[in-house]
C-alpha cells in the first residue's frame, strides 16, 4: 500500500497587499501566476516574489471587462474562475483596434483564455503542439491536426490595459507579433515573444454560449458588430448543397437533351412554296394537301422560310384533323428588313420563322392558311411551308439551364457576400473593395 | 504497490521510520524532520536538510495516481525547480513495471516523460539553439526553449541524488501530435527524456491535491 503523508487542502486564494499603493490583493493561481496587476492603482507586480516586486507603476485602472474578475465559469465540464484580463490593442493604418482578454484557471486544469472583439468571442486553448511548417507566400496555410488554416493576419498586438492574474511576464505597453491563420470557426494564432513563439487554437463562440457559461445576464454580452475572421459562415454549407442540386439538374436536363436527340424522328410529311400576291381584293385563305402524321403523339413544327428583303408577311395557320375537326391554331409574322445608316448597316428581324406544336397525336392532317399584310409596294411575296413531324426542341434546354442558373446564383450569394465582409477585414483584402473602404487594411 | 522495506530503516537524524515506496530510490526525504537522506548499502545517511520551500500551486503530490501508455503509475518524490517566470516541479512516478517515469507540471501543462538513450547522439548542450532540430526514435523534435532553472528543493524518493546540485539547463523540445522532449544538461553526460504533453483527463490522475473553494 502505497502510505504518503497527503498535503493541506490549499488556500483559495492568497491575501496580499500591492506593493505599490497597499490595497488588498488576492492570489488564486498560487505558483503559477507570473504577473499580477493591483485593481486600485493599476501597478503590475511579479508574482513570483513573495514581496510582489513591482515590475511597473501604474496610473489607474481603464478596464472594465465585461466579466468581472472572479467570476466563475464552466467550460466542458470544469469550472474556470476568471482571474485576469487584459486589453490588446493593433494599429492599422492609423487606426487602433482593441480586443479584451481573459485569463481562466482551474487549479488542476490550468489555464483557458477567452478573447472578445465587438461581440466575437473565442475560447483558446494554449497548444502544446507544433503545427506543420508554414507554405505559400503571398498568404501562407499552416496544417494542423489535418486542417489546412489561411494566413489572416499578422500585426504588432500591444498590451493597453490591464488586470488581475497572468501566467506569463505582462507589462503595459509590451509588444508580440501576432499572427492569425483562419478555418473557421478556429483561430490558430501565433504570438512571438522575441524568440519564443507560442500557439494557440481559438475557436469561435456565440455570446449567448458565453453568457451561459459565465452566469451572464443575457444582456451583459452585445451582439457581434460586423463578420469576424473566424466567425463560421451561417450560409457555409448552402452552396454546397446548391451546387449538388444544380449539377444534379444538369444532369437530369443532358440526359432529357440526348434522349429528344436520339428519339427525335424530325421527319419532313409537307413541303410546299407559294406565293402571294397582294393588292387583290380577295385575300382568301387556303388549305394544303392532307398529310400522314404518324406515331405517337409528339411535336409539330412548321417552318417558314422566305427570301424576304424590306417585307414583311402575316401569316395565320391552323393545323385540322381531317377526320375529327381537331384545329391547332398559331399565327406568325415573318419581317425582315436591312440597310446602313451612319453606324453602318445593318439588318432586322429574320426571313425564317418556326412555328411549333406540341403534342400533336397521329392522324391525316391539312393546313389552313390565310396571309395578309407586307409592304404594298411589293406586289408578290414567295414564302415556303415545311411541316416537320417529331420535330426535337433544342430552345427549351436553355431555357431550363436560365432558370435553373438563375436561383443558384442568387442561393450562393449570400454565402460569398460573407466571405468577402470576413476577408475585407485581412490582410488579404481585394484591393477593389479595400480602395472603397477605409476601414480595409492594404 | 508493496515494496518490502529494509528492516529497521530509520532516519538518523530524528529516529522516525522511513518508508519506501520504491526499492530502487537512491535518495529520500524525512518525512518528519525534512532531512535529505541517502542510501548507503542498508543504512540511510542524512547529507541535508530541506528547508521550507514556496507552494507551487500544483495539484499533485507524493502519492498521486496516474496512467501513462497503459501503464498506471504513483508519484513517489519530486524536484522543484525555479526560473526567471516562476516554479514547477518535476514529479518523480514509478510505472507499475518497475520503471522510473517524470511528470512536469510547469504552468500547469502536463507532459511525462521517461530517460531514454540517445540513439540518433546528443547535442552539445552548450551550443543548442531555439529552432534546432533533432530526430530520435524516428520523431523530429525541434528546440522550443531553453530554460536556465535553479534548485528549490526536493521531497521523497528520486533515482539520483540531489542535494549538491544547484542549477541546471533544460532543454525542451516539441515534436508533432503533443511529442516533448527535454534535455537535462545539468549532468555529465546529459539526459535525455522523451514523452508527451497529456490533457489532465488522459493521465486520469487520482489522489491529487484538494483546493479550497473548488
Amino acid at each position: 500500500m502505497v502510505t504518503a503523508t497527503p498535503m493541506p487542502r490549499v488556500p483559495r486564494a492568497a491575501a496580499l497587499n500591492c506593493s505599490a499603493c497597499g490595497a488588498a490583493i488576492e492570489l488564486h493561481a498560487m505558483g503559477w501566476a507570473v504577473s499580477i496587476v493591483c485593481a486600485a492603482c493599476g501597478a503590475t507586480m511579479d508574482a513570483t516574489d513573495a514581496n510582489l516586486r513591482i515590475l511597473q507603476h501604474g496610473d489607474g485602472v481603464r478596464l472594465t471587462p465585461r466579466i468581472p474578475l472572479g467570476t466563475r465559469g464552466t467550460w466542458k465540464g470544469a469550472a474556470w474562475d476568471v482571474i485576469g484580463s487584459q486589453q490588446v490593442t493593433i494599429t492599422v493604418e492609423d487606426v487602433d483596434y482593441s480586443w479584451i482578454e481573459y485569463v481562466c484557471f482551474n487549479p488542476w486544469r490550468g489555464f483557458l483564455y477567452l478573447s472578445e472583439y465587438q461581440g466575437h468571442w473565442n475560447v483558446i486553448e494554449k497548444l502544446r503542439r507544433q503545427p506543420d511548417r508554414e507554405r505559400g507566400s503571398e498568404q501562407p496555410i499552416i496544417e494542423l491536426g489535418g486542417v489546412t488554416y489561411k494566413h489572416f493576419q499578422t500585426a504588432r498586438a500591444r498590451t493597453t490595459a490591464a488586470l488581475g492574474e497572468f501566467p506569463w511576464e505582462l507589462r503595459v505597453g509590451d509588444e508580440v507579433i501576432a499572427r492569425d491563420f483562419v478555418s473557421p470557426p478556429y483561430l490558430l494564432s501565433s504570438e512571438g515573444y522575441a524568440e519564443e513563439v507560442t500557439w494557440s487554437l481559438g475557436r469561435y463562440t456565440p455570446p449567448d454560449v458565453i453568457a451561459k457559461a459565465f452566469n451572464l445576464s443575457k444582456d451583459a454580452l452585445v451582439k457581434p458588430i460586423g463578420v469576424f475572421a473566424n466567425q463560421p459562415n451561417p450560409y457555409g454549407g448552402l452552396p454546397k448543397k446548391v451546387f449538388r442540386l444544380f449539377g444534379l439538374a444538369m444532369l437530369v436536363l443532358l440526359l432529357m437533351f440526348l434522349a429528344n436527340v436520339v428519339l427525335s424522328g424530325n421527319r419532313t410529311v409537307f413541303r410546299h412554296a407559294y406565293a402571294f400576291t397582294r393588292g387583290t381584293e380577295d385575300q382568301p385563305a387556303f388549305v394544303t394537301e392532307p398529310f400522314e402524321l404518324e406515331g405517337r403523339p409528339s411535336a409539330v413544327s412548321i417552318d417558314i422560310e422566305t427570301e424576304f428583303n424590306n417585307d414583311w408577311l402575316y401569316l395565320s395557320l391552323a393545323l385540322i384533323n381531317e377526320t375529327t375537326g381537331e384545329t391547332r391554331e398559331a399565327s406568325r409574322q415573318v419581317s425582315y428588313y436591312s440597310g446602313s445608316d451612319s453606324d453602318g448597316s445593318w439588318t432586322e428581324g429574320s426571313r425564317n420563322e418556326t412555328v411549333r406544336l406540341a403534342t400533336v397525336p397521329a392522324g391525316r392532317y391539312f393546313l389552313r392558311v390565310q396571309p395578309e399584310g407586307g409592304e404594298p409596294a411589293k406586289r408578290v411575296a414567295n414564302y415556303t411551308m415545311q411541316l416537320r413531324r417529331d420535330a426535337p426542341f433544342y430552345g427549351l434546354y436553355a431555357v431550363a439551364f436560365f432558370a435553373l442558373l438563375i436561383p443558384t446564383i442568387f442561393a450562393v450569394l449570400p454565402s460569398v457576400t460573407f466571405e468577402q465582409r470576413r476577408w475585407a477585414e485581412s490582410d488579404h483584402a481585394p484591393s477593389s473593395s479595400s480602395s472603397s473602404d477605409d476601414d480595409d487594411d492594404e | 504497490m508493496t515494496v518490502s522495506q529494509p528492516h529497521g530503516v530509520i532516519c538518523p537524524n530524528c529516529g522516525a521510520p522511513v518508508r519506501f515506496l520504491w526499492a530502487q530510490a537512491v535518495q529520500t526525504t524525512c518525512a518528519y524532520c525534512r532531512s535529505v537522506l541517502v542510501r548507503r548499502d542498508l543504512d540511510l545517511a542524512r547529507v541535508g536538510e530541506q528547508a521550507d520551500f514556496p507552494a507551487t500551486g500544483s495539484p499533485i503530490q507524493i502519492g498521486t495516481e496516474g496512467r501513462w501508455r497503459a501503464r498506471s503509475f504513483v508519484v513517489v518524490g519530486r524536484l522543484t525547480y525555479g526560473w526567471a517566470r516562476g516554479r514547477w516541479n518535476e514529479w518523480h512516478c514509478i510505472l507499475n513495471d518497475g520503471r522510473s517515469a517524470w511528470l512536469s507540471d510547469a504552468q500547469l501543462e502536463y507532459a511525462m516523460t521517461a530517460e531514454t538513450d540517445a540513439a540518433g547522439g546528443m547535442p552539445d548542450v552548450a551550443r543548442v539553439q531555439v529552432g534546432d532540430r533533432y530526430i530520435w526514435d524516428d520523431v523530429t523534435y525541434q528546440v522550443a526553449t531553453i530554460t536556465t532553472a535553479f534548485y528549490l528543493g526536493t521531497e521523497g524518493e528520486l533515482p539520483f541524488t540531489s542535494y549538491d546540485n544547484t542549477t541546471a539547463r533544460f532543454i525542451d523540445l516539441t515534436g508533432p501530435d503533443g511529442r516533448f522532449a527535454t534535455i537535462d544538461g545539468s549532468g555529465h553526460p546529459p539526459l535525455l527524456y522523451l514523452g508527451e504533453y497529456l490533457d489532465f483527463d488522459e493521465l486520469a490522475f487520482r489522489n491529487l491535491r484538494e483546493f479550497e473553494g473548488w
